[in-house]
């Protein structure tokens, strides 16, 4: 009833082909911005706002990242996890050498690093596809993964192997480290997350995203039509490995403050990332954020939203329940839904447009 | 000498592993067109059937070699039932898919399995039932006159279990190819392989043919698992060292049986000499450790940017 575009008209192209052409759309995402930025740190308690919005925020950014490369571009990666350690690593070299330069400009240029990475492993994209692929992107996790141990050079030499992140301050308020409060970490972390959707959106929306899903949906074709596969392939291994290595940094100094990265960006943080891109709907950027929403809050609502409804489960039978409804939910997804929550919105949103009449 | 006639040895043994685990994937992919990305957990959950089936029946004193019959017997109709499941749930709704979103759904099948796994048998290591199922667990050293440092005497010490796993690894390998050569199902399978609309028009029955392949490759992967559990243990670790499995394929080429043995062979032993020689030319003696996690995937890397098709497989044209 109030969620229709009658009476709205278009005047202008531009209006025509806004990302959200609705009105009532703007409004839910104001809304939902609001209540992002404001209600969740003021009303939402410590525990809720770092272990369940943190991480979905987390895995939203490193979501995105790899739905540019899976859903946009149909490159498969298994080595999501290994790209954000990359930028992890980055992020730490930097802000030890430099400390006096904001940990936010070096959270964003650790993205930079992880490109690079990205690019070179992704240069056997222009040979193979499918499989080999993914076993190429395999060859990339492992052996980040053992740089990441074996080269004392970049944890600088510490005994545990493991990153310390220091105390680093925004306009005196600390953001990383033991002392900053989880509201102010949220909140820097929403900042990064909201400018770099924003981007997302406007990449995917633009030139360079339609030339992605044409090569996408037919590499042949597109190469015919004068897209360039070596450079646009490329472009989407390095943004695609951007946002994961700014997901990695996000990780390590906002969320975790530290930790060994090996057991963090290991193999099986790749395929939960993947996992929330199919769940949420491969080629989505708002399905990005439901399949981060989903996996990353569903450990969590196993260990304690089941005790509160009287179920009293052990932790370890959660953990085991949790890998045993993502694997049948992943089946199940790609035989009912294959386009995932995402689409799942989308039905929801005709549906609301005709209620409460039928036809 | 003797060393590296050792780590040779070694470099063989584990590459037959891998060539079990590979076969697994080479049956599935050449009957289905579906790149199993299961097969490595199927070898877990195997070994686990088998060895906490085994333990269920010691608990009330069933023991010995008759129990671990009984128990393979459990196993194998286990790894039925999951071939039979994957066909009835997963593979008969996703006909006609691209082949992506099929590997895609064995990632969903291995998450389940390793839940429903740690569920069921608990997540902690077990001990393989190696001398209840009658295999040998000894070893022998071999003197090797004059190959030894400074041309005295060289030794190289050969676990018993590893020839046997070599052994009924072959046989198994013969015996799979005289089932595809001369059964007439054998016959249905390969018919298959070639194209599932000439299968179909000839009146093979595709659902029925799957259930088959998924369950000789379950009795793969059951070997594979009492194998690879006698040399170590059986847990969830190993499904990851089952990954290994891909740049076997890689290398041998994804719709080769020979391609996966000799590609097993050549990564097995790429890895160990990778080892014993790039690690110190990398790092220097003393760290260059943990070289074996990567080197299997840079040789792959390697031959996907020369030759696609590995060293075995059928060329398949296409422009990318």
């Amino acid at each position: 009833m109030f969620y229709r575009e009658t009476g709205q008209f278009h005047t202008t192209y531009a209006a025509d082909m806004a990302v959200f052409p609705i009105r009532q759309d703007r409004i839910g995402l104001a809304i939902i911005l609001g209540v992002a930025a404001v209600a969740v740190p003021l009303l939402g308690s410590s525990f809720f706002v770092s272990s369940v919005m943190i991480p979905f925020l987390v895995y939203a950014l490193a979501a995105i990242g790899l739905n540019i490369l899976t859903g946009y571009t149909g490159l498969i990666s298994l080595g999501t996890g290994a790209f954000m350690g990359v930028g992890a690593f980055a992020c730490f070299k930097l802000t030890t050498a430099f400390p006096n330069v904001n940990i936010i400009v070096w959270i964003l240029a650790s993205g930079l690093f992880s490109a690079a990475i990205g690019m070179l492993f992704g240069l056997p994209s222009l040979r193979v596809k499918g499989f080999y692929l993914a076993v190429t992107t395999l060859a990339a996790q492992f052996f980040l993964q053992w740089c990441f141990i074996r080269i004392p050079w970049l944890y600088n030499d510490s005994s545990s192997g493991s990153i310390e992140v220091g105390r680093r301050t925004l306009f005196g308020v600390p953001i990383t480290g033991a002392q900053a409060s989880p509201q102010t970490r949220y909140l820097v972390l929403l900042g990064i997350v909201v400018l770099m959707t924003w981007v997302a959106s406007n990449i995917v929306h633009g030139r360079i995203g339609r030339s992605w899903m044409a090569v996408r949906d037919m590499d042949i074709a597109a190469e015919l039509m004068g897209i360039k596969l070596l450079r646009t392939k490329l472009t989407a291994f390095a943004v695609s490995s951007f946002y994961a290595g700014v997901a990695g940094a996000c990780m390590m100094f906002l969320w975790y403050g530290g930790g060994e990265p090996n057991d963090i960006f290991n193999i099986n943080q790749s395929f939960n990332i993947l996992f929330m891109v199919i769940l949420g709907g491969l080629g989505s950027l708002i399905g990005s954020f439901f399949g981060a929403a989903f996996i990353s809050s569903l450990p969590t609502l196993f260990k304690f939203g089941l005790p509160a409804i009287g179920i009293n489960i052990a932790g370890a039978t959660a953990e085991h329940l949790t890998f045993m409804v993502v694997g049948a939910l992943i089946v199940i997804f790609l035989i009912v839904e294959p386009h995932g929550l995402a689409r799942l919105w989308q039905i929801a949103k005709e549906k609301l447009r005709l209620w409460p009449f039928p036809h | 000498m003797d060393f590296l006639i050792q780590v040779i040895w070694e470099g063989l043994v584990a590459g037959v592993l891998y060539a079990l685990i590979a076969l697994g994937f080479v049956l599935i992919f050449k009957a289905s067109g579906v790149f199993n990305f299961a097969q490595g957990i199927m070898v877990v959950f195997a070994a686990l059937t088998l060895v906490g089936s085994y333990d269920k029946m010691a608990a009330v004193g069933f023991k010995g070699f008759p129990a671990a019959l009984v128990a393979v017997a459990i196993a194998l109709g286990v790894m039925f039932v999951l071939a039979w499941l994957v066909e009835r749930l997963v593979l008969r709704h996703l006909v006609n898919q691209p082949d992506i979103i099929l590997f895609m759904a064995t990632f969903g099948l291995t998450y389940f399995l390793i839940g429903f796994g740690e569920a069921v048998f608990g997540g902690d290591p077990k001990i393989m039932i190696t001398q209840q199922l009658g295999l040998p667990t000894g070893s022998t050293e071999f003197r090797l006159p004059g190959l030894g440092p400074n041309g005295k005497d060289g030794l190289v010490l050969i676990q018993h279990i590893d020839v046997a796993a070599t052994v009924i690894a072959s046989l198994m390998i013969a015996g799979l190819a005289v089932f595809f050569q001369y059964t007439r199902i054998g016959r249905a399978l390969r018919a298959v392989a070639d194209s599932h609309k000439a299968a179909l028009s000839v009146g093979i029955t595709l659902n029925q043919i799957w259930v088959v392949v998924w369950f000789t490759a379950g009795i793969v992967a059951l070997v594979t698992g009492i194998m690879w559990g006698a040399r170590s243990d059986v847990s969830f670790g190993l499904s990851n060292i089952a990954l290994k499995a891909l740049p076997v394929l890689i290398v041998g080429g994804f719709t080769s049986v020979p391609g996966a043995i000799v590609g097993g062979l050549v990564i097995g032993i790429g890895e160990k000499l990778g080892e014993l020689y790039l690690a110190p030319l990398l790092l220097g003696s003393t760290m260059g450790r943990g070289v074996e996690s990567w080197v299997a995937f840079i040789i792959a890397l390697g031959f996907v940017m020369a030759r696609p098709q590995g060293l075995f497989g059928d060329k398949i044209i296409e422009r990318i």
